[in-house]
């Protein structure tokens, strides 16, 4: 009975339905949404140190076993996430305090919130293909509602687009998942993964795997990312911080646990074309970062960078690559919320959007400025910040498995993250002061608190490395031996 | 323009009750055949937007003030509550239970906390599908 592992989930459910009947009090609706993340930060601590204890946690809902029933997982590698993406929530939340109209908020802005992170917390713990995609809806439906918050034409054109791109690449989830459960006649991923074992890896699985390959690249932004620059730049602030945190990272997720945990055999054939993709991810998104103006779309191409470089990992599958994947997408989680937080206040104080017509701004928000500049470095792997030891495990990755060309790849679009970030620090923050003071809309208290919290964040991930690795280890374990996942949901019977 | 729907108005007063009939049914033959809170629930959203349409919305809205927004929240309140409600015993998440009652007049019969949960999901679809249709005939 771990009916704790439901509630990263099924909390931020309860509550955001419970939201909906509190509909005029939006302070009430801030403080319980608070909470709610408060809590799941606090239980997903408590759930990582029982992993440590007993294992991989499992619950059957209403009690049906495995594999007939759906489960709930959750390993090191699920719960890792869920903290960092209930950290990055709460931030969000604070900054969205402050930021957001009180017209949205009366408009259920709060639980869609709340409906969004349980979408993404409950992907990242379910043990069932199908309930992964019911999850992966979830988080989807409430992205599309909060996307559109604000209803600017801009806002509109690219969520429609959003939206049609989601909902195809979801169609062919379905598809993907049909044609899997017609080969192996099972929907529990523990099962599934035995099954393919016992057969071995058949030209149509591998067929299969790509298939999904293609939806969850899609989603992730690895190498199809032609939409994700517009819709990541268009939402509210504090959305498009979740989203640019969140959103891709569980295509990524949904990619690490099927390529590990399912098709693991063919790697020449799968892994080789996850490789190629990330080396294009890399190409591209490099290219993007510095050949925009518009701050947002610099750091919505960011984004995809980092995707491409936590799939190398993934895609040379040694231990320790795994191991800094694992590292570099937390580290990507809460800095990418720290980016897009940070351009979006730079945008609330200027009112502008380009990078050569805002300049100067350190003179009047000097704190806001070194907290770019910080990001920055973390973002390019200075250390002792977040960035570095997920970059070096990568590295070693790439060459105990010989791949230089990845190597290459990953290392020099660092160099195009850091110029990119480098350029809006220099044109932006230095320079001329051609905003006066009275001219600008002053810096609230709650975007200063919300960037600070992931600041530190990002602080104490690089420096806490080392008392991190006893789980990040774990979780690259259980990833690398798929017999350990099999284990727990399907011994015991 | 106003119409002269006198029949129309008076068969829909009927049809109405048998709708709401067989709404009823189905819900409750969901439990072991087709049918379910789903099922039922659209059954009876059909009723309701046959109201809709036969009689203005004002009058309609006059007779039944209910915010349908409210209706599929407390719906979703439902049959989440159900899954929570196993945690009360002890049990995982969403399990259900069933017993067999003897009642007089009905004789035995079987209650279930699915049918709660059922009963969620149908005030989802009813609250869910007059909201979406009141909110498209908004637009004019």
């Amino acid at each position: 009975m771990n009916n704790i592992i439901v509630m990263p989930m099924m909390l931020p459910v309860l509550v955001g339905i419970i939201l909906l009947f509190l509909r005029p009090y939006v302070k009430t609706q801030r403080t319980i949404s608070l909470l709610v993340f408060l809590g799941n930060i606090g239980i997903s601590v408590y759930v990582l140190q029982l992993i440590q204890q007993n294992g991989v946690m499992r619950l059957d809902f209403g009690g049906w076993q495995p594999p007939f029933g759906i489960l709930f997982v959750a390993d090191s590698f699920a719960m890792l996430l869920v903290l960092s993406s209930s950290v990055v929530a709460a931030a969000c939340l604070i900054y969205s305090f402050s930021s957001v109209k009180p017209s949205f908020e009366k408009n259920f802005f709060y639980s869609f919130v709340l409906f969004l992170i349980a979408g993404v917390n409950g992907s990242f713990l379910t043990g069932d293909i199908f309930n992964l995609f019911v999850c992966f809806e979830i988080m989807l439906l409430s992205s599309y509602v909060l996307i559109a918050f604000g209803g600017k034409k801009r806002q509109l054109r690219e969520s429609i687009k959003y939206v049609i791109i989601n909902v195809v690449s979801s169609w062919i989830f379905l598809v993907a998942i049909a044609y899997l459960y017609g080969v192996v006649g099972t929907l529990n991923m523990a099962h599934i993964s035995e099954r393919i074992a016992e057969v071995g890896q058949t030209p149509m699985v591998t067929v299969i795997s790509v298939v999904f390959l293609t939806v969850f690249a899609l989603k992730a932004g690895l190498f199809l990312y032609f939409w994700l620059p517009g819709s990541y730049s268009v939402p509210i602030t504090p959305i498009a911080a979740l989203f640019g945190a969140l959103l891709t990272k569980v295509g990524i997720y949904a990619m690490f646990r099927v390529f590990t945990l399912l098709f693991y055999q063919e790697q020449q054939i799968t892994h080789t074309l996850i490789g190629i993709l990330a080396a294009l991810t890399l190409i591209g998104g490099s290219i993007g970062a510095v050949a925009y103006k518009d701050i947002r779309l610099v750091a919505s191409y960011n984004v995809i960078i980092a995707v491409g470089f936590i799939l190398v990992g993934l895609a040379v599958a040694t231990p320790s690559a795994i191991e800094g994947s694992i590292y570099y997408l937390i580290h990507d989680i809460i800095i990418k919320a720290l980016l897009f937080l940070l351009v979006g206040t730079m945008i609330a104080v200027t009112g502008q959007t380009r990078i050569d017509e805002i300049s100067g701004l350190i003179k009047n928000h000097p704190l806001l400025g070194w907290l770019f500049f910080l990001t920055t470095l973390s973002l390019s792997g200075i250390p002792p910040l977040s960035g570095f030891i997920g970059k070096v495990l990568i590295g070693e990755g790439t060459v105990a498995a010989g791949s230089y060309v990845l190597l290459a790849l990953a290392f020099i679009s660092s160099i195009f993250v850091l110029y990119s970030l480098m350029r809006i620090f220099l044109t932006s923050f230095w320079g001329e002061t051609i905003i006066s003071k009275d001219e600008e809309v002053p810096a609230k208290k709650g975007w200063i608190v919300s960037t600070c919290i992931l600041a530190l964040g990002t602080i104490a991930l690089g420096l806490g490395a080392e008392p991190m690795s006893v789980y990040v280890q774990d979780a690259a374990e259980t990833l690398l031996n798929p017999q350990i996942y099999i284990d727990a949901v399907l011994g015991g019977n | 323009m106003k119409i002269n729907n006198v029949i129309l108005r008076t068969v829909a007063k009927l049809v109405f009750f048998i709708i709401l009939t067989l709404a009823v049914y189905l819900f409750f033959a969901g439990h072991n055949s087709p049918g379910g809170g789903f099922s039922g629930g659209l059954v009876l959203a059909s009723a309701l937007v046959l109201l809709f349409i036969v009689f203005d919305i004002e009058t309609i809205q006059k007779g039944l003030p209910i915010d349908f927004k409210l209706v599929a929240a407390f719906g979703a309140f439902l049959s989440v509550g159900t899954g929570f409600g196993a945690l009360i015993f002890g049990d995982n998440f969403l399990t259900q239970a069933f017993d067999y009652f003897n009642v007089p007049f009905f004789g035995e019969i079987e209650l279930t906390t699915v049918t709660i949960f059922e009963g969620g999901v149908a005030l989802v679809v009813v609250g869910v599908v007059v909201t979406i249709l009141l909110s498209i005939s908004e637009d004019e």
